[in-house]
């Protein structure tokens, strides 16, 4: 919760993205969560991703669950609506706003107990139907808001902060929603700003459901030695596939190629992914491959991060469904009610 | 036979066929309904079925009643009994004096029969393999030679089965001479080798009108489609699966673009209730209007997300078709349970609102109206229908539509409001009658944006565990909920002849069995005044009636008396003078069961009748 109002005034002469909003027009409530948390981290990536695609601010509905993660949309996007809604409920809610207007960008924000525990199920199900989203699960293998009981991603063997040993398997997200169908699936960290950061934008712009990882290390309850979601045991076991930046149709956000190949994969929107390979045999359009890559390095105990898999074909539930272009909320009685002569021709098959 | 005289009787008795399920018989026998109709003769036929797809026993009963009684009634004068395995059930069941009719193929021992009734057997296995060789058409047309027998024995005009056969096979030309030549096989058949008429007869009349003959669930589709219904989620659930199924088909005729194809709807099979409510609240959040179908089990799951719907103030539309609970109970069973569950869902100091359709025609209006009231409350509206009105056939009113009516879409700020500088708290009461502004996401750059949440905030939307904003909330959320008692529809009072101390309330598919009810009480001398409770919360109207009766019976279909549970917490009145007339076995209530059980009581109270009183 906020107590304090953030100030509005600002520097002349901050900087101005195309549409002439500052960074402090995406940015929301001066959060609530713990100071250095990784969400925190996660939040500014966001407003950094929504500055530099210079998207409207209000046209973006930001949808959550429950937990610190789905606290966050109040802490970006202070002139979007957001909705905070039921514990593992975040993908439906999110399903249903997108069908009833399709012209909004939707961003998801989900928590691993959120998305991998009590509303897994829902994660699956709104992936597998295509929904035009971008979900993101900020993963710290562990219930904050609780006070630090397990979670679902938590690896089997890691130890909580109050040395109990984890004894499930964990559930890798990035895995289930390549084999779900997600057109668009990667992780991250949020200590990696660099990476992150052109990753929400490429979501953002990606037609389908773009799934984004995000291991976010829990300050206050998983970030001990014997925790597997820590800072320091993310970037020690850190494996970034490749580093990216987002072409939106005018000069590059960044130029600054990295040695190692580079790979343009253009998205349905027009916006351009410059993929900057670091492991060379890397193909982010070979599903079946993402999936085999995955595996072997989880069995070294490499957390493999960039982005994993993308289909720039991708359609959305939309299309699945045929629906019209307009927005069905814009709809009124005129195009929605068929009418009494229609009724009567009802009624008169009904005797 | 017996001294039993057979029945006699013109456009009044009940015929039940008792079949197996998956036979094919479901389309003969509602032929057989809609048949008598084209005479001009009201019917309420009713499935009686299995929870099962193929083998268990399932019956059709279709209640002939030229007086127009579409309750059901109880009792039952001719079986055409098809299922062995009922066999001895189903003859026990036949009134006294009436009628079995069975397929005599082979020889059945005489202790299988009754000597009170008719019984007459027609050889329906031997004439349907005499004649067809394919064995998925002797079962198919086994089922249309009893309908021909049966036409010759109540002394049905065959053109207007033919007529019938006609529209339903138009255009296929070869299944259309097939059917009409077995109606014939067995009409000809009984013509030649048996008495007919028997003392059951059907004689044309005018008693049917412009009446239509719909279930309630494709009327309650209807009305989604007509109220402007654009997203719909829902899992499947008998016996609610039929409205979802209904609604895509009249979208499919009603709901595309003549020129791109494009669908102006959206449905989703959720992968459970969770996920179907939880898109309805996404979609009415972003300002489409969407509804979910479902039964008691359903809205058990959906109660978080109906009490997020309550306290963020998000409208969403329910369309309950309820069974017999608790738990599984009986799936494919009517009963009007869901009263408590849906009144006070969720947890937390919650209310909601009911609206009770009576008939497929009301299902048809509540539904639409559903969407206006979601709108304008920002809550959820339950429509409560059940197994009875919802899954079968009923005769009712033509569905009517004024092309005048808009949608009132409720207070939504727009941006043009936002612009002119309008003050815009989303939990503001500006109006007095507890219901705030809302603004659809993506509505104007920099005003209007709030954050929804089911944690507790101030006026502004701003988070706030204060307890004097969280309680000033919910006292606008109990002043909007009076605010719904005067656009919810309202009971409708039919009062007795004669002044009287007794009244009755009743709601639902309650509707056609007391009504007849109330000539059979008035018979026995017993007047009461009637109140037919059309939603939830009560209108005021529903007090005075309780004040102006020294008794008055609660009349529906569930164990624990649940309306008048709700009547006694709602209104603070003695429960005493409330008089507890429940039915709770499955079956539709009947005439019969609310005659006898208000009769009995009136009796126990030593109320004289009137008529023994003159004479």
């Amino acid at each position: 919760m906020t107590y304090i109002a953030k100030p509005k005034f600002h520097h002349p002469s901050l900087k101005k993205n195309e549409l002439g909003y500052t960074h402090r027009d995406y940015e929301g409530k001066i959060s609530t969560l713990c100071a250095g948390c990784g969400h925190d981290s996660i939040t500014a990536s966001i407003i950094e991703a929504c500055y530099e695609l210079s998207i409207e601010p209000h046209r973006v509905a930001k949808i959550s669950g429950i937990g610190c993660s789905s606290k966050t949309p109040d802490y970006f996007l202070g002139n979007s609506h957001g909705f905070n809604s039921v514990h593992g409920r975040m993908p439906s809610v999110l399903t249903g706003a997108n069908l009833a207007n399709r012209d909004l960008i939707y961003l998801g924000v989900s928590g691993d107990g959120d998305s991998a525990s009590i509303g897994f199920g829902q994660f699956a199900h709104s992936i597998r139907r295509g929904v035009n989203m971008t979900y993101i699960v900020e993963n710290n293998g562990v219930y904050g808001l609780t006070k630090g009981q397990f979670s679902a991603t938590a690896d089997r063997g890691s130890k909580s902060k109050k040395g109990v040993t984890n004894t499930d398997n964990a559930i890798d997200l990035v895995a289930i929603a390549l084999q779900l169908g997600a057109t668009f699936v990667a992780r991250s960290f949020s200590g990696d700003k660099s990476q992150l950061v052109p990753l929400i934008a490429a979501a953002i712009g990606h037609k389908g459901a773009s799934f984004i990882d995000v291991i976010s290390p829990c300050i206050a309850f998983n970030n001990h030695a014997g925790s597997t979601k820590s800072f320091d045991y993310v970037r020690e076991h850190n494996d970034a596939v490749n580093r990216l930046d987002v072409l939106v149709g005018r000069d590059p956000i960044a130029v600054d190629y990295a040695p190692g190949t580079v790979q343009v994969v253009e998205q349905h929107d027009g916006s351009k992914i410059a993929l900057r390979k670091i492991d060379a045999d890397y193909d982010p359009h070979d599903r079946l491959g993402a999936q085999t890559f995955l595996a072997k390095h989880a069995a070294k105990g490499q957390i493999v991060t960039g982005l994993l898999y993308v289909d720039p074909d991708a359609d959305d539930l939309h299309a699945h469904l045929n629906t019209v272009e307009t927005p069905l909320n814009t709809l009124g009685a005129d195009t929605l009610c068929p009418g009494s002569a229609v009724l009567d021709k009802i009624n008169a098959s009904l005797r | 036979m017996s001294d039993k005289k057979p029945i006699s009787s013109v456009n009044d008795f009940v015929v039940r066929f008792a079949n197996v399920n998956g036979s094919g018989s479901a389309s003969a026998n509602e032929m057989f309904a809609r048949a008598i109709l084209r005479h001009g003769v009201p019917v309420s036929p009713r499935n009686i079925f299995p929870s099962n797809i193929q083998g268990l026993p399932t019956w059709y009963e279709v209640r002939v009643t030229e007086d127009g009684h579409l309750g059901a009634r109880g009792g039952v004068d001719m079986m055409v009994a098809m299922n062995p395995q009922t066999w001895d059930k189903d003859v026990a069941g036949i009134e006294p004096g009436g009628y079995l009719f069975y397929d005599s193929t082979k020889p059945m021992p005489s202790t299988k029969f009754r000597d009170d009734i008719t019984v007459i057997g027609v050889p329906l296995t031997a004439i349907t393999n005499s004649t067809y060789t394919d064995p998925r058409q002797r079962q198919l047309f086994k089922n249309i030679i009893y309908l021909g027998a049966l036409s010759a024995l109540l002394e049905m005009d065959p053109k207007l089965i033919e007529q019938l056969i006609g529209e339903q096979y138009k255009g296929k030309e070869k299944l259309l001479s097939s059917n009409v030549h077995a109606l014939h096989l067995g009409r000809d058949w009984a013509l030649q080798n048996l008495k007919c008429p028997i003392g059951l007869r059907i004689r044309k009349s005018d008693k049917v009108g412009d009446r239509i003959f719909i279930e309630g669930n494709s009327a309650a589709a209807l009305g989604a489609v007509y109220g402007g219904a654009t997203v719909c989620a829902w899992y499947p659930i008998t016996p609610s699966s039929s409205v979802a199924e209904a609604f895509t088909a009249h979208c499919k005729k009603y709901r595309h673009d003549p020129e791109t194809g494009k669908a102006k709807y959206a449905i989703v099979q959720g992968e459970d209730e969770l996920a179907s409510i939880g898109i309805v609240i996404g979609a009415s959040w972003n300002g489409a209007r969407a509804f979910t179908a479902t039964s008691g089990p359903g809205i058990s799951l959906m109660t978080e997300f109906i009490g997020l719907s309550y306290f963020a103030e998000i409208p969403a539309v329910i369309m309950n078709i309820q069974r017999a609970g608790p738990s599984t109970g009986m799936p494919t069973r009517t009963q009007q349970c869901d009263i408590i569950a849906c009144a006070y869902a969720s947890h937390g100091d919650t209310k909601h609102v009911l609206l009770f359709p009576e008939d497929p025609a009301e299902a048809f209006e509540f539904a639409a109206a559903a969407f206006d009231l979601a709108e304008r409350l920002q809550t959820t509206i339950f429509l409560m229908l059940d197994l009875d009105i919802g899954m079968n056939h009923r005769l009712c009113r033509p569905l009517k539509w004024d092309d005048a009516r808009q949608y009132d879409r409720g207070k939504v700020m727009t941006a043009e409001m936002l612009e002119e500088g309008r003050d815009f708290g989303r939990y503001l009461d500006v109006d007095g009658d507890g219901i705030p502004y809302r603004t659809y996401p993506g509505t104007h750059p920099t005003k209007g944006s709030y954050f929804t949440r089911g944690t507790s905030r101030d006026r502004y939307a701003r988070y706030s565990e204060e307890g004097s904003v969280y309680a000033d909330n919910m006292q606008r959320l109990v002043r909007k909920f009076e605010t719904a008692q005067d656009l919810v529809p309202r009971p409708l009072q039919a009062n007795a002849e004669r002044p009287t101390k007794y009244g009755v309330i009743y709601f639902g598919s309650t509707s056609p069995a007391m009504d007849e009810a109330i000539g059979l009480l008035e018979e026995r001398g017993h007047q009461l005044d009637r109140l037919r409770i059309r939603a939830f919360p009560f209108h005021s109207s529903v007090a005075s009636f309780l004040a102006e009766h020294d008794f008055v019976y609660v009349v529906e279909q569930n164990r624990d008396s649940q309306l008048r549970q709700l009547i006694v917490n709602e209104n603070g009145i003695d429960p005493v003078r409330l008089v507890p007339i429940v039915h709770y076995d499955g079956t539709p209530i009947t005439a019969r069961f609310i005659a006898k059980a208000i009769g009995d009581h009136q009796d126990h109270l030593k109320v004289t009748p009137l008529r023994k009183a003159v004479s």
